[in-house]
């Protein structure tokens, strides 16, 4: 369990750290460490393995991203679950979370632009049934995302090369 | 007679004059004109201090806390720092009385030493160690006794080897572990025998603790807890390392109150307090750093399981260090001295290590290398140091 972890860990800080690598830093062979990561992948504890992108830096891709708060009518028997799943089976829905407090989902959108969010908004999402209302947040600024901070000066290495 | 009439062998005290400068300077000067140098030779943590220990000073500089604060620390720190001591070591210090904040462990270890040892007295210093303990007690008139630990021993000391350097003159010794450079950590049981051997000779010791959290495989033992011993025991730590608050200068150090006494004399002459803002840094680190501590010594202990598995790959013979964040191997089946060793790797391969002769006596076919810092890093230069090898086999 605690092996399982220490791999978890280190694969969400860094998912393409080698086999290798990660067997001589929890002191496990290449073997045990190989089977444990196959098992997380396999009850999909591990989903997939992605690079944080900075895409402001990348030219012309950098896109729209909104947060839309959604306020919906659950549905007998299958609660959120079912306008859920209308809402995150469009791919241009990256997140999509339910929530507690003054609306039920948050969802997170990525589009080229404004107004290719704002279509989607009115001829998707409110047509849903089950939705009353949408708040739409457009994104001005990544600061942080996914624990990794932006333009982060701590990176810089401060300290003399050589110390006592 | 104008100033530079003065021969300088006269301006100088004899003192400052004995005491050569620190090896560890020479290699600095030499790596850091170089370029895309690898560094395995920073004795000090790669994390920038948590945020919330930056917050905490910066807010009480906001608040207007910029005055000098009571001598011996503001009393809140001291409090803190004893159930700090109590909780993870079961040290019992009294904060009004025993228990001074200083500017780093190093002011600890001056004041220790001055407050202690008499003009030809003796201390035992343990080698390969601290470069900072043996220069100063020269400076306090003192003269120090080198006992270098051995590989076979795991580098800790044993009471024979103790026993054979105590003279009539001896006054304290100096112990430190967790050992910057070896790494060598001293369980209750390698104490004990120690313990005896301080009592029979009526000794005192200076337990430089710094590195106490950095254990990677069994909890640290406090040298005070030792039966018999919290009296003849100058406890010394602080914030560099655990929290990685090393630019703060800030540490602590605790005493029997007849001795913490004496070194507040001196602390207060010399100091007067240290800095109000690291204090505020340090209160929150005992506050809420638990967390933060943990995450880091964690990191510590995989790069440690890393880079002595990688040396031994290699071909690069490293016991394995048991704290602080310093692997330490032997260099000797490749017949260089480890500052030969060190002056070609820098410039063959750029990788900067500190020679093991710096840190005295035993320390000679070792190399110095500093697991703080990135993986990336350490990867690389496992790289380089295995190609190094081969070159020179
Ligand atoms: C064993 C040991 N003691 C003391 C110190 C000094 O620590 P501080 O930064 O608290 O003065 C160091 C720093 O390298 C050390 O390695």
């Amino acid at each position: 369990m605690e092996d399982k972890l220490e791999i978890l860990r280190l694969l969400e800080e860094n998912g393409r750290m080698d086999v290798p690598t990660i067997a001589k830093m929890v002191d496990k062979s290449e073997e045990d460490v190989q089977a444990i990561i196959n098992k997380l992948e396999k009850e999909k504890i591990i989903l997939s393995y992605a690079a944080v992108v900075d895409w402001s830096k990348v030219n012309d891709r950098e896109g729209v991203t909104a947060m839309i708060d959604v306020k919906v009518t659950p549905q007998r028997g299958v609660g959120f679950d079912e306008v859920a799943e209308r809402i995150y089976r469009f791919p241009e829905v990256k997140a999509l979370y339910l929530v507690s407090g003054a609306y039920d989902l948050s969802v997170v959108i990525d589009g080229n632009t404004m107004s290719e969010i704002a279509s989607f908004v009115s001829e998707k999402l409110s047509a849903l049934d089950s939705v009353i209302s949408t708040t739409t947040h457009f994104r001005l600024k990544t600061y942080k995302h996914d624990g990794v901070v932006f333009d982060d000066e701590d990176d810089d290495d401060k300290r003399i090369v050589v110390s006592p | 007679m104008t100033i530079s009439s003065i021969k300088q062998t006269e301006r100088l005290s004899q003192a400052v004059q004995k005491i050569r400068p620190s090896g560890i300077r020479r290699f600095f000067d030499m790596a850091s004109t170089m370029e895309d140098v690898i560094s395995l030779g920073v004795g000090e943590p790669d994390f920038v201090t948590p945020w919330n220990v930056r917050e905490a000073s910066i807010a009480s500089m906001e608040r207007g806390f910029t005055a000098y604060t009571a001598n011996p620390g503001v009393i809140e720190l001291r409090e803190e720092i004893a159930s700090y001591l109590d909780k993870q070591f079961s040290t019992l210090y009294n904060p009004e009385s025993e228990i001074i904040v200083t500017v780093g462990a190093s002011e600890a270890i001056d004041i220790a030493i001055r407050a202690t040892v008499n003009p030809g007295e003796e201390v035992i210093v343990i080698e390969p160690g601290f470069v900072a303990y043996a220069p100063i007690v020269s400076l306090a008139g003192g003269v120090p006794v080198p006992i270098g630990t051995k590989k076979e021993n795991e580098f800790k000391i044993t009471k024979e080897e103790l026993e054979a350097a105590i003279t009539p003159n001896t006054k304290a010794v100096m112990l430190s572990f967790p050992n910057n450079p070896t790494g060598a950590v001293m369980a209750k049981e390698d104490l004990l025998p120690i313990a005896e051997v301080i009592e029979k000779h009526n000794l005192l010791v200076l337990s430089d603790e710094i590195y106490a959290e950095l254990s990677y495989d069994n909890k640290h033992y406090s040298f005070a807890n030792l039966p018999a011993m919290r009296d003849r025991t100058i406890l010394i730590s602080g914030f560099s390392k655990a929290f990685a608050m090393t630019g703060w200068r800030i540490g602590f150090v605790c005493a029997p109150q007849d001795i913490a006494q004496a070194m507040l004399k001196i602390h207060q002459y010399t100091m007067m307090c240290a800095s109000s803002l690291a204090q505020y840094g340090a209160l929150e680190a005992l506050q809420n750093g638990r967390e933060q501590v943990e995450r880091m010594v964690t990191s510590y202990r995989q790069r440690r399981n890393f880079i002595v598995k990688a040396f031994s790959e290699i071909g690069l013979p490293c016991h394995l260090p048991g704290g602080a964040f310093y692997a330490f191997p032997s260099i000797e089946q490749t017949g260089m001295s480890s500052e030969t060793f060190a002056e070609a790797l820098l410039k063959e391969e750029k990788v900067a290590v500190v020679p093991g002769d710096v840190f005295g006596e035993g320390g000679e076919n070792h190399i110095r290398c500093s697991y703080a810092t990135s993986m990336d890093s350490l990867q690389t230069a496992i790289e380089r140091i295995g190609r190094f090898l081969k070159k020179h086999r």
